[in-house]
């Protein structure tokens, strides 16, 4: 998977000088387990993990990204609103001073139907996202080996 | 007849109530989809399950997809105006097919007010599992959104009607979060509602992982109603599997019906069914109907117990527990649920609300019985058999979530 975005120079680490990751859900978005996998599977790559849970407004989720300034941002969506809830979201988290280069991921099931995800996956990256997975087999491994190409090079 | 008189009366006459969970965005469809469902070859009642955005409070985000005819996950039953809503239901919505609002709001005041404009007066949720999982709100705030909703639900009584409200407590999280608990938290909030002034209430149990652990649930789910809430219309609904679904379609029919043989075989009233299509994306009108169908006659094939069990075992006794532990809290129930998450009597495994206590663990075991390996604070020290292991990790979380699913599409692999 190739990426557009320019990494942090100076990423967050914690005290222990892990990197940190901000793991969280859209405003509309109540699912739960996928944020809890999510945080568990961004620990197992060597991170610390803020999951900000299920439903976050907009507002909030920039704001933590802000104050974090995280390594890396996972945005998670199952409750078929990803499209439109991603589209507003990154345009505000790109908007926003300091989060332009920032990775930032979005997954899960994305639309209400299965029809139209090549063209959801493209605008999503065209709007700003370095990767977006539609609920493919394969996502989990694509999200590994883009974490480790990319975020892995900041690491202190 | 009232909702929850409609689902005993329909019961006491030998039928499993079915149940949808259908919600669309268009009023035309919506109308279509509760006609359907009371055509369906089945005892059925009718669903308007309203969209994400609905749910949070975000008017604005459910008007501009509106406007913009962009995609909704269910019917935003605020923004249409209450003539659409009034027309959706006309002819429709009858003594014989009573219709009940699902919603998921921790904020449900607007959404009351708009399903009793429209002429409704069943619902569901709870101060706890419509909290919890599902967002930001503080408990505290929920409690109180929750208490000034049963007020304004109680209203409906001036046009002569009873209203019905069904917990949601017993599905928290849809999985791993062992029964007993799940059990507590039903009937807690049941007594919540009965002590705001509701008279006509159901209590909810969604499908876990092990036939026998959940039948016992079941079982202690109706004597802890007839325990402690003599004096109310109760009756219990299960829900079928809320986790990943098989993604065989023999698979998935297999675990559906072991939901039907859950309910009749535990005495449980109602059922919110699931569809094949589940595992991929939202169901069709008649993915639905096929669904209720099937669920009716899977029923009807299955004797009920002459004799239903009642004893409800080691699920009841832990269930028990933690409910008096609750109340012993304080004499304001919203406040004594409070004071339990603080304290962690009530402690909901890998909620990640900030509110929920997280110390509490859970395990699935080989045969899929929920298991605590971790107990916080939970009032179940020398009661609960536990079960200490290390951390979970990714990997076996995944494992644990899909436990269901591998295990009914194992005998059809070849069908995918």
């Amino acid at each position: 998977m190739t990426s557009t975005a320019r990494l942090d120079p100076h990423p967050a680490a914690s005290r222990d000088g892990h990197p940190t990751a901000v793991v969280s859900s859209m405003a509309s978005d109540a699912h739960t387990w996928n944020l809890v996998f999510l945080q568990l599977l961004v620990e197992e790559l060597g991170f610390e993990v803020t999951n900000l849970g299920p439903c976050v407004p907009d507002r909030l989720l920039v704001e933590q990204c802000r104050i974090r300034r995280p390594a890396l941002v996972v945005l998670s969506s199952v409750n078929g609103h990803g499209y439109q809830d991603g589209l507003r979201v990154i345009g505000q988290l790109r908007g926003a001073a300091g989060l332009a280069g920032m990775p930032i991921v979005l997954g899960g099931k994305l639309g209400v139907s299965g029809e139209h995800r090549a063209e959801r996956v493209a605008e999503l990256r065209d709007a700003g996202f370095d990767a977006v997975y539609d609920d493919r087999p394969d996502a989990i491994e694509s999200f590994r080996r883009f974490v480790a190409g990319r975020v892995a090079v900041g690491r202190p | 007849m009232n909702f929850g008189e409609f689902v005993r009366w329909r019961h006491a006459r030998g039928a499993l109530v079915v149940q949808p969970r259908m919600g669309f965005a268009d009023p035309t469809l919506m109308r279509a989809g509760l006609l359907a469902t009371r055509q369906a070859d089945a005892a059925t009642v009718g669903t308007i399950t309203l969209d994400s955005y609905t749910r949070v409070g975000d008017l604005d985000a459910a008007g501009h997809a509106l406007r913009q005819g962009i995609a909704l996950n269910g019917y935003p039953i605020v923004n249409h105006p209450v003539d659409t809503t009034r027309a959706v239901l006309d002819g429709v919505l009858a003594e014989d097919f009573p219709v009940q609002v699902r919603h998921g709001s921790a904020r449900p005041l607007d959404i009351f007010a708009a399903l009793i404009r429209a002429g409704l007066h069943a619902t569901e949720g709870g101060p706890v599992s419509y909290c919890l999982p599902y967002g930001r709100t503080p408990l505290a705030e929920s409690v109180a959104n929750w208490a000034a909703a049963c007020e304004l639900l109680l209203t409906t009584r001036q046009d002569g009607v009873e209203p019905h409200l069904e917990t949601f407590g017993g599905c928290m999280l849809g999985q791993l979060c062992p029964p007993s608990e799940l059990v507590a938290i039903s009937v807690l909030e049941a007594l919540f509602f009965h002590r705001m002034g509701l008279r006509s209430i159901s209590v909810s149990y969604a499908q876990q992982t092990n036939p026998a652990q959940d039948l016992e649930a079941v079982t202690a789910l109706r004597r802890l109603c007839a325990e402690l809430l003599p004096g109310a219309d109760t009756h219990v609904v299960v829900y079928a599997y809320m986790g990943l679904a098989p993604r065989t379609p023999a698979g998935a029919r297999r675990l559906f019906a072991e939901a039907v043989r859950l309910a009749v075989a535990g005495g449980a009233q109602r059922l919110i069914v699931k569809t094949v299509a589940e595992a991929y994306r939202i169901p069709t009108i008649a993915e639905n109907v096929a669904a209720l169908e099937h669920a009716a006659a899977t029923a009807r094939a299955m004797p009920r117990p002459a004799d239903p069990a009642a004893s409800g075992g080691q699920v009841y006794r832990e269930a028990r527990a933690i409910v008096e532990a609750v109340l012993d809290g304080a004499p304001d129930l919203g406040r004594a649920i409070v004071l339990a998450f603080r304290r962690g009597l009530l402690d909901v495994p890998y909620c990640i609300h900030p509110d929920n206590a997280g110390r509490s663990r859970s395990h699935l075991d080989e045969d899929g019985t929920l298991r605590w390996t971790r107990l916080g604070n939970l009032p179940l020290g020398g009661l609960a058999e536990l079960r200490p292991r290390d951390p979970v990790g990714s990997t076996e979380l995944l494992s644990a979530l899909s436990y269901t699913q591998r295990t009914f599409d194992a005998p059809h692999l070849k069908e995918v």
